[in-house]
């Protein structure tokens, strides 16, 4: 198995504190590597290191080997990175199709060959896959605005799949999602990782959701790695159980 | 969505470009310079529209570059002996590449601060259009621009002229119409709704902010090769700052975002104060309240009221009714 993303000793401070203090991983191919942490230990903020939200104080960040440290946003999702956000963000004023055509347009030839090409990229029948991936049939033409909340983190998923990304980093994907909603995405996710071959980094809380979607897990602390494991030697391990996961 | 449905927007469009190619019908040159003057500010203000309204980058320029486009049109058929649609061409080209340029601040601050660095943009513009006499005259501004020949037909009469300027606001509403529902508009509006997100899927926010204001800019340059020959005379005054702010109140009155706002919002502007005239000096007072009173009722302006009303009427959730959603 080929490695997809090395992070070598990535530091974020902000001031004089370190959100992110030395944080190393590897993520392989076809993996779905889970993290988890305290609130305010760092997981946000490394994914917005990776990601080229923020440039990382130190560190080195490489995308198949290639250093991609501190490239910008747009550069990583052309590369084939993908994330969500811990908020949700989606678009509301546009449909969920639109939502979905404009999150895969951009990988679609050149600028100049878009304006002069299909209003939709040549994306309709993409989305509506997706669409029916993620069972939001009955939404296609809806306002993104006016979904459910947990519709909305169904779209926002979905969105970041329609470019078939390599990589996909979902910061939270199962907060404020209601239980039934929740067996869904977990589905929907595992369905992703087997059938498309995504490698996922996934950032939750939710104990039940990683443990059983992740084929590894990283435990957070203070801004560094406390432990890297299956989750069975997670759940085992005294000092997660001790900082994070309780008795 | 459906390619099937006819397209509200589109329909408008040609059928108001009809209507008004007759209008003038026994309206005398006054009331047909007013329809005209309504049609070129409305350009002006579908190019801020674009900037402002589906873009979401605040802009208070649009007047300046509209002098760019008028004075470069005044100059080049007074002096150069350029001809009318090659000025036009050059007028607009000049204004796309300041407006890329001006664009150039907008990567780097936001909001207020963007507005701002646009403010100082106009007041420069307006001190070169008064104080460089040599190029511009200065207050004396530059009289006797001719009118355009088109297909060897003279519009230098009021309804010719006016008919010439009904069919090229047409092609610029059209090509607008088109660009918003271009992958393009879709990136625009991505821009304005959420960059951090777009940013995410791609979308490279560096061009689109640039296209944006240099589009929308273009448009305002296009009005100012429209407005010098309507007119015949310019001088600075009309091209300043409150000039500006006065596009920009038309963008939100007419609905912004709405691809048929900035025709609303220019008749608010341009038509209203004439009807108004009855009340003598009044009107100003009267026309500030009915605008005041617009927005409070509602701040999606006129066309947004509309769409409110329409989906009272049939009953059901707001989806897609728009132009705008429509559109993209």
């Amino acid at each position: 198995m080929a490695t997809v993303l090395e992070v070598e000793g990535v530091r974020k401070h902000f001031g004089g504190i370190a959100a992110v203090d030395g944080v190393s991983f590897t993520v392989e191919e076809g993996e779905i590597l889970g993290i988890i942490g305290p609130n305010g230990c760092g997981k946000s903020t490394l994914f917005n290191c990776i990601l080229g939200q923020l440039l990382p104080t130190a560190g080195r960040v490489k995308l198949d080997g290639a250093d991609v440290t501190g490239l910008n946003p747009e550069d990583m999702n052309r590369r084939g990175v993908s994330r969500t956000f811990q908020l949700l963000q989606v678009f509301p004023e546009l449909s969920v199709r639109e939502n979905l055509i404009l999150a895969g347009q951009e990988h679609q030839g050149t600028m100049l060959g878009r304006l002069f090409g299909p209003r939709d990229a040549g994306l309709t029948a993409a989305a509506d896959r997706m669409i029916g991936f993620f069972k939001l049939q009955h939404l296609a033409d809806a306002r993104a605005g006016g979904l459910s909340y947990g519709q909305q983190k169904l779209l926002d998923a979905a969105m970041a799949f329609m470019a078939g990304p390599r990589l996909v980093l979902l910061d939270e994907p199962a907060g404020g999602v209601n239980l039934t909603m929740l067996g869904d995405l977990k589905e929907r996710l595992k369905a992703m990782n087997a059938e498309a071959g995504a490698t996922f980094v996934v950032i939750e809380h939710n104990m039940d959701f990683v443990m059983s979607l992740c084929t590894r897990v990283l435990v957070m602390a203070e801004g560094k790695v406390l432990a890297v494991g299956t989750p069975a030697e997670i759940r085992a391990n005294p000092a997660v159980i001790d900082a994070y996961l309780g008795h | 969505m459906s390619a099937s449905r006819v397209d509200g927007v589109l329909v408008t469009l040609i059928a108001g470009a009809a209507i008004l190619w007759f209008a003038p019908a026994g309206m005398g040159r006054y009331g047909t310079y007013v329809l005209s003057l309504w049609l070129v500010t409305a350009v002006a203000v579908m190019g801020l529209n674009l900037t402002l309204g589906i873009a979401g980058l605040k802009s208070l320029a649009q007047a300046a570059f509209m002098g760019i486009g008028a004075y470069a049109t005044a100059l080049l058929t007074t002096k150069a002996g350029v001809g009318w649609f090659s000025a036009f061409a050059i007028s607009g080209a000049l204004c796309f590449a300041a407006g890329l340029l001006l664009g150039f601040p907008a990567l780097r601050v936001k909001a207020h601060y963007l507005a701002f660095v646009t403010l100082a943009f106009s007041t420069l513009v307006w001190l070169v259009l008064r104080n460089e006499q040599w190029l511009t005259g200065g207050v004396f501004g530059i009289s006797n621009i001719p009118r355009p020949v088109v297909f060897g037909v003279r519009t230098d009469n009021a309804l010719p002229f006016h008919r010439f300027v009904v069919a090229v606001t047409l092609i610029l509403a059209l090509i607008l119409w088109w660009l918003v529902r271009s992958p393009w508009g879709r990136a625009f509006l991505a821009l304005r709704e959420n960059p951090v997100r777009a940013a995410s899927l791609g979308v490279n926010i560096r061009a689109y902010t640039l296209l944006a204001f240099a589009i929308g800019s273009a448009y305002a340059g296009f009005a100012g090769a429209l407005y010098a020959p309507l007119v015949e005379f310019i001088d600075p005054s009309p091209f300043q700052l409150s000039a500006s702010f006065f596009l920009l109140l038309m963008v939100v009155a007419g609905g912004s975002g709405y691809q048929l706002g900035p025709f609303v919002g220019a008749l608010l502007g341009v038509v209203l104060p004439e009807w108004l005239r009855f009340t003598g000096g009044l009107y100003l007072i009267i026309f500030a309240a009915i605008v005041i009173g617009l927005l409070i009722a509602c701040p999606q302006g006129v066309l947004g009221l509309i769409e409110r009303g329409w989906t009272a009427i049939r009953r059901r959730p707001m989806v897609g009714n728009t132009p705008v959603k429509d559109a993209v």
